[in-house]
């Protein structure tokens, strides 16, 4: 999967956790929870559906480095190629 | 049609999930009703047998009316009523054989023409009738405005009838959060707990302590509550919100209050609330934190007489045996019923919380 494929299948996610949310617009430097309004239930909802669609298991520390869809990417997108570590 | 809820007077059989004739356990959710807040699996009182359904899918009857019959083993009739009826029926006049029958087909009474006296529909009077298709869900904007004004009707009554006290308190959320980092890292991701099960765990355990803040004003007198069920205020994407009841929450584990927590809010939002959990919170706790707000002051949910509200986690300076360091807090606050309570009894639970808050692997 690439960066765009990727970007897509965060989106998807997302719109499940806001499906009022119009996503097509979306830019990828908006705070996600501020924007789409998530609580720290949803947030984790996010963290268990990356985990259960991608693979990639966020430790608790590192939940600040997915503010933004910019920043998620660039956290997730190498973990999708490297083997995890945890 | 069961109460569920202060502010509910009213309310829509949307589907039976039972015929009759079939058997139904005690718990077993036997109809779906829609309130203007929300749809409501309802479930059976009591066990026995689906005998006969009075109200059909699509219409909508005040709280008290009978829905349908169960027949127990050995028993009577028994009708499956809510355990508050107050109002009496308000329905299509028909015969209990054409509305038994509608039922069965799934007919919207309303549509049918009736030919007996009064215009009461009988049996035969079905013949020509098609099942009816089934209700389209209500407008967004529809459903946003009744479940404002069912909002309005509970929050007006709890402002004009309780006489509100408010406190304040700022917990140390240093020892629970270490505790929390270092528990969540050995946990599996699909079993990690959030901080808001422990505030809620504390806020349970210490209303052991101040039993006054937990139960009901009813027939002018409080009614304490033996159990602890904490009524969990969801805010709901399309508007308006919802606190059904976390049951027993003193007695949970932190790991079991935390997957019936999230389980509950997004239960909440996505619909399959069950009626058991929407009639019977003992108190209400609101949580604005993640919306960036400091402390929430809120409005009783009456017959309730205390809410706990939970504020913003904020790192704050904080004197430590003589030291100032950084500190992660949170403001609790407590909206109470002063003709139950006063201001003394209600910041024993607060500072209760707190005293919880700084040994968590207690929880």
């Amino acid at each position: 999967m690439n960066r765009e494929g990727l970007r897509a299948e965060l989106l998807r996610l997302l719109g499940h956790l806001a499906p009022e949310a119009d996503l097509s617009t979306w830019r990828d430097e908006w705070p996600i929870r501020e924007e789409l309004d998530l609580d720290s239930v949803d947030f984790y909802a996010f963290i268990l559906a990356i985990h259960q669609q991608l693979g990639i298991s966020v430790p608790e520390a590192d939940y600040a480095r997915l503010s933004t869809l910019q920043t998620t990417l660039d956290y997730l997108e190498p973990k999708l190629v490297a083997p995890q570590s945890h | 049609m069961p109460k569920l809820g202060a502010d509910m007077d009213r309310g829509k059989v949307v589907a039976w999930r039972k015929r009759p004739g079939e058997a139904v356990a005690k718990g077993e959710i036997i109809v779906d009703v829609e309130t203007d807040k929300a749809a409501v699996e309802v479930e059976s009182f009591t066990e026995g047998v689906l005998e006969q359904v009075l109200v059909p899918p699509g219409e909508k009857v005040p709280v008290g009316t009978v829905l349908a019959t169960l027949r127990t083993t050995g028993d009577a009739e028994i009708p499956t009523r809510a355990p508050e009826a107050r109002a009496p029926a308000t329905r299509v006049m028909a015969t209990p054989a054409a509305r038994k029958r509608a039922s069965e087909l799934a007919l919207d009474l309303a549509s049918i023409h009736g030919t007996g006296p009064q215009g009461r529909i009988q049996l035969e009077d079905l013949g020509q009738a098609t099942p009816a298709p089934p209700p389209p869900p209500p407008p967004a904007e529809d459903r946003a405005q009744r479940m404002r004004q069912a909002i309005a009707t509970a929050m007006s009554r709890s402002k004009r009838e309780i006489p509100h006290y408010y406190l304040s308190h700022t917990l140390d959320l240093g020892p629970a959060a270490l505790w929390l980092a270092k528990a969540n890292a050995s946990l599996p991701l699909e079993e990690r707990l959030l901080l808001g099960a422990l505030l809620l765990k504390a806020t349970a355990l210490g209303l052991r302590e101040v039993p006054e803040l937990n139960g009901f004003w009813e027939a002018g007198a409080f009614r304490p509550s033996p159990r602890v069920h904490l009524g969990i205020a969801v805010s709901l994407r399309h508007g308006g919100l919802i606190a059904p009841a976390l049951h027993d929450a003193d007695q949970a584990s932190l790991a079991d209050l935390n997957r019936r927590m999230t389980d509950l809010v997004t239960r909440a939002r996505s619909g399959g609330l069950r009626g058991s959990e929407l009639t019977d919170p003992t108190i209400t706790v609101t949580s604005l934190g993640d919306r960036g707000v400091e402390a929430v002051f809120g409005v009783i949910h009456p017959p309730q007489v205390a809410l706990v509200g939970l504020g913003r986690v904020v790192e704050r300076p904080w004197v430590v045996q003589g030291r100032l360091e950084p500190r992660l807090t949170a403001t609790a606050t407590l909206s109470a019923d002063h003709r139950v309570s006063d201001g003394h009894r209600g910041g024993l639970l607060l500072a209760a919380m707190d005293r919880l808050l700084q040994t968590p692997e207690a929880l």
